[in-house]
């Protein structure tokens, strides 16, 4: 009877450890921070691209709007193909955007928002990337969705496109 | 002159104790700098990573450690912005529990078929 239980358990064994592997195969192998629950925006201080004087999160997002918060940098090519985009979400009243220039060289960044537009209501700058990753960015371009309660409800890895201008404009309706 | 070696060694003192104490928050960052998951290149750790992102990261352990936070600390910061997968040594958390607890019941197991075998043996 035990002869017969040891081939069985061991079957069994095997083929959970093949179902596993298996499954792990077709995963990508990328991972990607999930947005589980709503978080605050973090507390935090940056200089103000234009006028280079202090700011603070408090004063940047004062206002009781849904926020986008955009994080470019004028050598990242993905956010040149994403620009015309943002400019036509800068035409919506009901959202504000906010740019976060990633460690760039300022003048190319003045440049670059000479050439393309400016779809930001403000600027801030993020020299050494601690602000983006106050917010949980680890790349460029990526766009936050900040409701009304200053609360974190959409993360966008990677340049936006159509699908998801139509979702963040389903979502401020 | 003999003031002047007594301040001399005082001075050599003060300063290889700098040395080594500069050593020691170096070794104490590169352990947490070791354990941090660069997210660019997710084969490497922050501290082998020379990504934009593993600069940001290597800059905001540097700011934490200056501010005398402790190495789990840090980890929790972490963790809260970027999930679980940033740190190398996963947490005994209710998602970690087989992982942790699967290898030490896979070596009793073994270590109960071995008993038995020896034991029929006999």
């Amino acid at each position: 009877m035990q002869n017969k239980l040891y081939p069985i358990i061991l079957f069994i064994f095997l083929s959970f450890c093949f179902i596993i592997f298996y499954k792990g195969l077709s995963n990508s192998n990328i991972y990607t921070p999930k947005i589980d629950d709503k978080k605050n925006i973090p507390i935090f201080k940056a200089k103000d691209f234009d006028s280079n004087i202090d700011i603070t999160s408090e004063k940047v997002f004062e206002e009781s709007s849904y926020y986008i918060v955009n994080i470019w940098a004028s050598w990242c090519v993905p956010c040149r193909k994403e620009h015309s985009l943002l400019m036509e979400l800068s035409k919506n009243q009901s959202i504000k955007l906010i740019g976060f220039n990633y460690r760039d060289n300022l003048k190319n960044a003045k440049k670059f928002i000479n050439e393309l537009g400016n779809p930001y209501s403000q600027i801030l700058i993020d020299s050494d990337g601690i602000l983006s990753v106050e917010f949980g960015a680890y790349g460029i371009p990526e766009t936050f969705l900040i409701d009304k309660n200053k609360k974190i409800v959409e993360k966008f890895v990677g340049p936006i496109n159509q699908e998801i201008v139509k979702k963040i404009r389903l979502i401020i309706k | 002159m003999k003031t002047l070696k007594i301040f001399l060694i005082i001075f050599l003192f003060i300063g290889f104790s700098q040395l080594k104490s500069d050593e020691k928050n170096d070794d104490f960052k590169n352990k947490i700098l070791k354990n941090i998951r660069c997210l660019i290149c997710q084969g490497q750790s922050v501290y082998d990573s020379e990504s934009d992102f593993a600069s940001s990261i290597k800059l905001i352990v540097d700011l934490k450690i200056n501010e005398e936070s402790s190495e789990d600390q840090i980890y929790e910061f972490l963790r809260e912005k970027y999930g679980d997968w940033i740190i190398y040594e996963p947490e005994l958390n209710k998602n970690t529990y087989i992982l942790w607890f699967l290898p030490l019941l896979l070596f009793l197991f073994g270590g109960v078929i071995i008993f038995r075998k020896l034991n029929i043996q006999k």
